[in-house]
């Protein structure tokens, strides 16, 4: 087993991980860095080693430069690790992961964590069937895959990721059937200060209406996925309108579409599993309606030598993702001694503002894309809540009549959560329903307790190769 | 669905690379995810969520029946079987030859 020490392990080479490394290392830090991914890039630039888009885009543009100042740096990259584990030491934290060549264990004095944020879903009944998939999963299988997530397909849910999916099966050469948005079309106005702050993504955003509207796609606002049904694949589904609160109104007649795909999903939501299981403080963001690590306005975490950055840290988008790398690089090399307080404060203050400003864009997407506090209401008994273990909402509701008032007492009493995603599909939902049930606000329900592994890991390769006759046994105890 | 779901326009792929799954021949590229292979293809399996599936609140209803769905390591609903170890189908590239078994 690998073993080393770093001054700081960056947990995750999007665009916020990526630019927290290169900074820390050119400040002359020993920087290692992690990520699963065989590139640097993380979701938002996510590539596929050998397919390669012959249009240029502005993702690619990007992701490219990220790419190209990684490999110039002197940081350590090590992708393809699975971080499966991060423990908290006297002086600083050890990182576990299994890479290509088997386990590594990494000690650094400073952890930056920027391990971005996952898609936020929210059940529908017949969400488990052949055809359904996540929004971002498109998004992949679109982008870096170049394949089409089905011939006729719906595109449902929240945010401007809907837009996004739904113009790119267009030019890809597919139908798609419609886009449901649970927002009403006048969130996107509410929203227009701030989305004003950027007109080049406005005019894409633009861009991709003109190509909905051309090609006479139906776009339903204030509208959610009542039902999908096909066996074993998907074949149709039924869309109701809902209320101003997002439940469902009553009497409304549904609305069924053909489609032979579902891409479905509601926003993100950032990733503390990392954080969490480490004993970082978290506080919920009633704006954006997630929970998030908190952090000072310098990337620093509650823990000494812990900083965070990127949409884990609050949904802000790809644009502030890597200012906010650079403040917790610089405060991380403050905090270790290499750079004298007013150096750091010089060199941040450029990019704390630049940091700002991107998160105005980024935050207001994120709005766009929340949850109506009432469309718990809409989750029909028998809908399937946690995928994992086949969990229905019936189930969740009568272990929360019984007493369940945290995701742990559900997971003790359903094993809602416990499968092999971890909850990470199903946790946002779930907190929900206890707060539909039982009144309690979010902040009280709270979150999970984070336990490793972080992702699934195989133990044989845990374990390594070891001889039986070699482990120490004790002698047999005489009669 | 069969083949037609890759786009043709602005890509360049790798060469084709022809794996098995469950025995049975699957035609690709190499640089394409197993899921995204998959899905291409046409199949469909049960995932590795055993858990309560079919659960006593749905006795008609066996497990999730996918190949994929986050595409970036996080749900497992792609899990399938290589060289003996489950691996999530979205995070491994094609290469011809090899050997992947559902769950």
């Amino acid at each position: 087993m690998k073993k080393n020490g770093s001054d700081i392990v960056v947990l995750g080479a999007g665009p916020a991980g990526s630019a927290a490394a290169v900074e820390a290392s050119a400040l002359g830090l020993y920087v290692t860095l992690f990520d699963e991914n065989p590139v640097a890039g993380g979701q938002v630039y996510r590539q596929s080693p050998g397919i390669r888009s012959t249009a240029s885009s502005q993702e690619q543009v990007q992701g490219d430069a990220l790419g190209a100042a990684l490999t110039a740096s002197t940081v350590d990259k090590c992708f393809e690790h699975r971080v499966w584990q991060v423990e908290r030491l006297q002086s600083g934290f050890a990182v576990h992961a299994v890479g290509p060549e088997g386990p590594v264990v990494r000690e650094a004095r400073a952890l930056i964590v920027a391990s971005g944020a996952t898609e936020r879903q929210f059940p529908i009944a017949g969400w488990e069937r052949q055809g359904v998939l996540s929004l971002a999963g498109a998004t992949v299988l679109i982008k870096s895959q170049r394949m089409l997530p089905g011939r006729n397909v719906v595109v449902a849910g929240s945010g401007p990721l809907l837009m996004v999916v739904a113009a790119a099966i267009i030019e890809g050469g597919g139908t798609v059937a419609a886009v449901i948005d649970a927002n009403p079309r006048r969130a996107w106005w509410a929203d227009m200060g701030a989305l004003a702050s950027r007109p080049d993504l406005l005019a894409r955003g633009a861009g991709w209406i003109r190509t909905l509207v051309a090609h006479r796609v139906p776009m339903l606002f204030s509208h959610v996925l009542r039902r999908i049904d096909g066996n074993p694949a998907v074949s149709r589904v039924e869309a109701v309108p809902i209320g101003a609160g997002g439940a469902p109104l009553p009497d409304a007649q549904a609305l069924s579409i053909q489609c032979d795909s579902v891409c479905t999903g509601f926003g993100l939501l950032p990733s503390t599993d990392v954080t969490r299981l480490v004993g970082a403080a978290h506080i919920f963001d009633a704006v954006r309606d997630t929970w998030q690590v908190k952090i000072d306005a310098d990337q620093r975490c509650s823990l000494a030598h812990l900083y965070a950055c990127g949409d884990g840290t609050g949904v802000a988008g790809a644009a502030a993702a890597p200012w906010q790398g650079r403040v917790a690089a610089l405060a991380a090399a403050h905090d270790l001694g290499i750079l004298s307080l007013g150096v750091a404060v010089e060199k941040m203050r450029p990019a704390r503002r630049q940091r700002d400003i991107a998160a105005r864009f980024g935050m207001a997407m994120a709005r766009l894309a929340n949850v109506r506090p009432n469309m718990v209401e809409g989750i029909t008994d028998a809908t399937v809540v946690c995928l994992c273990e086949g969990i229905t909402r019936a189930t969740l509701d009568a272990a929360i009549d019984l007493g369940c008032v945290t995701q742990n007492d559900l997971r003790s009493a359903t094993r809602c959560g416990m499968g092999p995603c971890g909850g990470r599909l199903c946790e946002d939902v779930t907190s929900r329903l206890i707060a539909a049930r039982t009144g309690l606000s979010r902040q009280v329900i709270g979150q999970p307790t984070g336990r490793p592994p972080l992702r699934p890991v195989d133990l044989n390769t845990l374990a390594g190769t070891f001889d039986y006759d070699s482990l120490p046994m004790a002698q047999p105890s005489p009669l | 669905m069969t083949g037609s779901l890759r786009i043709e326009a602005q890509v360049q792929r790798g060469p084709r690379a022809r794996f098995t799954y469950d025995d049975r021949p699957v035609d690709a590229y190499e640089g394409e995810s197993v899921a995204a292979a998959l899905w291409a293809n046409g199949v469909g399996h049960a995932t590795d969520c055993a858990g309560q599936w079919p659960s006593s609140d749905m006795p008609d209803r066996g497990p999730p029946w996918r190949v994929l769905f986050c595409m970036m390591g996080v749900c497992q609903q792609c899990v399938v079987v290589i060289d003996g170890i489950h691996v999530e189908a979205c995070r491994v590239l094609v290469r011809a030859g090899l050997d992947v078994r559902s769950v």
